[in-house]
């Protein structure tokens, strides 16, 4: 890692900056694909919204679907990025590095994509603005307009203010779009004095995005736990959400991160060491989401209530059985055996148990919100959902512009904060070096 | 606060379903086809629920008939992210169906699953669409909708007596579905009113409330011998 030298050299970083200036065939290949799914969904959609939601798979008593276990989902993995990188950067962690632009990519690009999914939701999306207009503080839906917001906001800002000094680069480089680049710049020249400024607001920002995050998945949580359905109304709802979250954002951020380095050749700076770290705190909370699940499932069943039961067996060994023991391999049989053994513990390895936890995550989201309104406490006959192919071409529509949103990021801004690693070459290898001296015994650092 | 109330005799109640043929004519309720309503889109403000006791063949077939339990602490409305369902000042759990977003909220978080969601564009029989009951407004995709307990005969029978100047007399505001239950076994009226017939079969030995555990305080009672 350290560069004996300590040369400041535009081109040291070459590899950082040729995604933004070579485009492949394969990159126009799979940016088609994803485009056509992309507005496949779009036409799919509009169908939904010439005919009603009555093209879903979504009936009474099973009133929610696809629609918001998506939004739970995506909502969820956006805790990936801004939470981790907000976290790693408050703890000093150095190999935070070259991870924390594409975490906060990821929140962006996904928070856009899950905050669409409760208007697509919608019976009237036309007439959305009556959130705003005679909206209810005091429903939990509102509390999620209030608190998504305020996170897209903070993460926008937060994923472009460590972005500025990377667009002064490129904008240097001259090239192509000077002109953008120069605006969103913002005359960044990399003085003293603007450092100072930057470093200040970020660290600001980090402070604030962290519980901003965690209030996000926790009223997410509460759209469910706050009504008395068996099931749903569950007083750790909001920290087994997070849990979660933080969880499925880790496993999609190593996935993420493992396509780039193969794909742009990152193999440098995304190190065996950055996906061990990261590994180490997927296993972490794997076993805390299984802590979570356990205390959830096993109050339920302990009480014995006949509704609640209705709906844990409904899980357990109802319809729902095989996502629900599915769910437990991904989440934690899968993830668990991999990343607790050195062996098991590589790349690929590690790619393994991100894809299970992701897929794992989706299921747990699903046995949530379906099986809860499956099981009405009045003696109806059992709802049965099965999603239309709406719900999967919009589905799919999500995750591609997953993929596409990353795809153009990638073409107009670094994807590893370039000067992030260069100061890390500059002044993090001396400044951990000292603050490891002042944690030792014997010696005292004066600006401590 | 008036409380509106309905008591339902379950040891009166045939089973005809004439509550829920009444009550979709009086509310303009759509009709949905057999196979939408297969996939458990049927629009019913009154339902009927059919449970099986026992094992053949000694089979006992229980029939509930269901409306919207007009709750004193609603679930529904506390969650209503734009007010277009409240409790209004007769005490009745009301629709706005020009203001829903359809979220479908309201019905996820009704304990009795009695709301219910126009997931298309609504349909009538032919002919049944040119005789609406001019009272009560039709409504249009994506909103849901759920029983009022008539409440359009309730203003009805207020402006006839504010004109008369005199209170309400008991009875005089009943549903469709209690008018035109020929066991005679749907009651109604006000539990306030201490004389009405509604409160003294409200304090029944054989009446009960749907989950009255919960709390949301359903103001209908079921009369039955056996206990539910």
């Amino acid at each position: 890692m350290m560069d004996k030298t300590h040369q400041y050299d535009l081109d040291q970083d070459a590899a950082l900056y040729r995604p933004i200036y070579q485009t492949g065939r394969g990159y126009y290949v799979v940016g088609g694909i994803f485009l056509a799914v992309y507005l496949f969904s779009i036409y799919m959609y509009y169908a939904q919204i010439r005919n009603g939601l009555g093209v879903t798979g979504m009936n009474q008593p099973v009133t929610w679907g696809f629609y918001i276990v998506n939004f739970v989902f995506f909502i969820g993995i956006s805790h990936a990025g801004t939470l981790i990188s907000a976290i790693l950067r408050l703890s000093k962690a150095e190999w935070r590095r070259p991870i924390t632009r594409m975490a906060e990519v990821i929140t962006a690009i996904v928070l856009a994509i899950g905050g669409l999914h409760p208007i697509i939701d919608l019976g009237r999306p036309d007439r959305m603005m009556n959130l705003l207009e005679s909206g209810r503080l005091q429903s939990p839906l509102l509390w999620d307009v209030t608190s998504i917001t305020a996170y897209f906001t903070a993460s926008t800002v937060y994923l472009y203010l460590p972005m500025i000094p990377d667009i002064a680069r490129i904008r240097d480089r001259g090239g192509k779009l000077t002109w953008l680049y120069t605006f969103m710049a913002w005359g960044w020249q990399g003085t003293e004095r603007q450092k100072q400024v930057l470093n200040r607001a970020i660290n600001i920002l980090m402070v604030m995005v962290i519980p901003i995050a965690i209030s996000v998945h926790t009223v997410i949580s509460y759209i469910f736990s706050m009504t008395l359905q068996p099931g749903w109304h569950s007083t750790i709802f909001g920290p087994y959400f997070v849990a979660g979250a933080i969880f499925s954002g880790i496993a999609a951020l190593l996935i993420v991160m493992i396509i780039f380095r193969k794909v742009f050749h990152f193999e440098d700076y995304l190190k065996q060491i950055h996906f061990q770290y990261l590994g180490t705190l997927l296993l972490i909370m794997s076993i805390i989401w299984f802590y979570f699940t356990f205390s959830e499932y096993l109050t339920g069943i302990f009480g014995g209530e006949p509704h609640e039961m209705n709906t844990i067996l409904y899980k357990f060994s109802g319809p729902f059985a095989f996502f629900f023991w599915g769910m437990v391999l991904c989440n934690f049989v899968i993830p668990v055996t991999i990343l607790s053994f050195r062996k098991f513990k590589t790349i690929s390895g590690v790619l393994i148990a991100s894809i299970a936890v992701v897929i794992g995550m989706w299921l747990e989201r699903f046995i949530i919100v379906v099986p809860s309104l499956a099981n009405p406490r009045m003696e109806l006959p059992l709802g049965i959902y099965i999603p239309s192919l709406v719900e999967w071409a919009l589905f799919a529509g999500g995750l591609s512009v997953f993929a596409l949103g990353f795809m153009v990021f990638a073409k107009f801004f670094p994807l590893i904060s370039i000067w992030e690693i260069e100061e890390g070459r500059i002044h993090g290898v001396k400044e951990v070096e000292e603050r490891i001296h002042s944690y030792l015994p014997g010696r005292e650092l004066s600006n401590l | 606060m008036p409380r509106w109330a309905m008591v339902i005799d379950l040891d009166k109640c045939t089973g005809c379903g004439a509550c829920m043929a009444a009550c979709k004519m009086e509310n303009n309720v759509a009709i949905v086809d057999s196979k939408e309503a297969q996939a458990g889109r049927a629009l019913f403000w009154m339902d009927m629920i059919t449970t099986y006791e026992g094992e053949y063949p000694t089979v006992a077939a229980k029939r509930m008939p269901k409306p919207c339990f007009q709750c004193d602490n609603p679930p529904c409305t506390k969650v209503c992210p734009v007010r277009a369902t409240y409790r209004n000042n007769e005490g009745l759990v009301a629709q706005i169906y020009h203001r829903c977003i359809g979220c479908r909220y309201c019905m996820a978080a009704c304990p009795f699953t009695t709301k219910v969601f126009n997931w298309y564009e609504p349909q009538w029989l032919e002919g049944a669409n040119k005789c609406f009951n001019p009272d009560v407004s039709v409504r249009a995709v994506g909103v849901v909708e759920k029983c009022s307990f008539c409440a359009h005969r309730l203003q009805h029978v207020k402006e006839v007596a504010d004109l008369e100047k005199r209170p309400l007399q008991d009875g005089e505001y009943v549903p469709a579905c209690s008018e035109i239950c020929p066991a005679d076994a749907i009651s109604f009226g006000d539990l306030e009113n201490k004389d009405s017939a509604v409160y003294k079969l409200s304090r029944s030995y054989r009446a009960s409330r749907v989950m009255e555990d919960l709390g949301v305080e359903p103001k209908v009672y079921y009369l039955s011998k056996r206990v539910s």
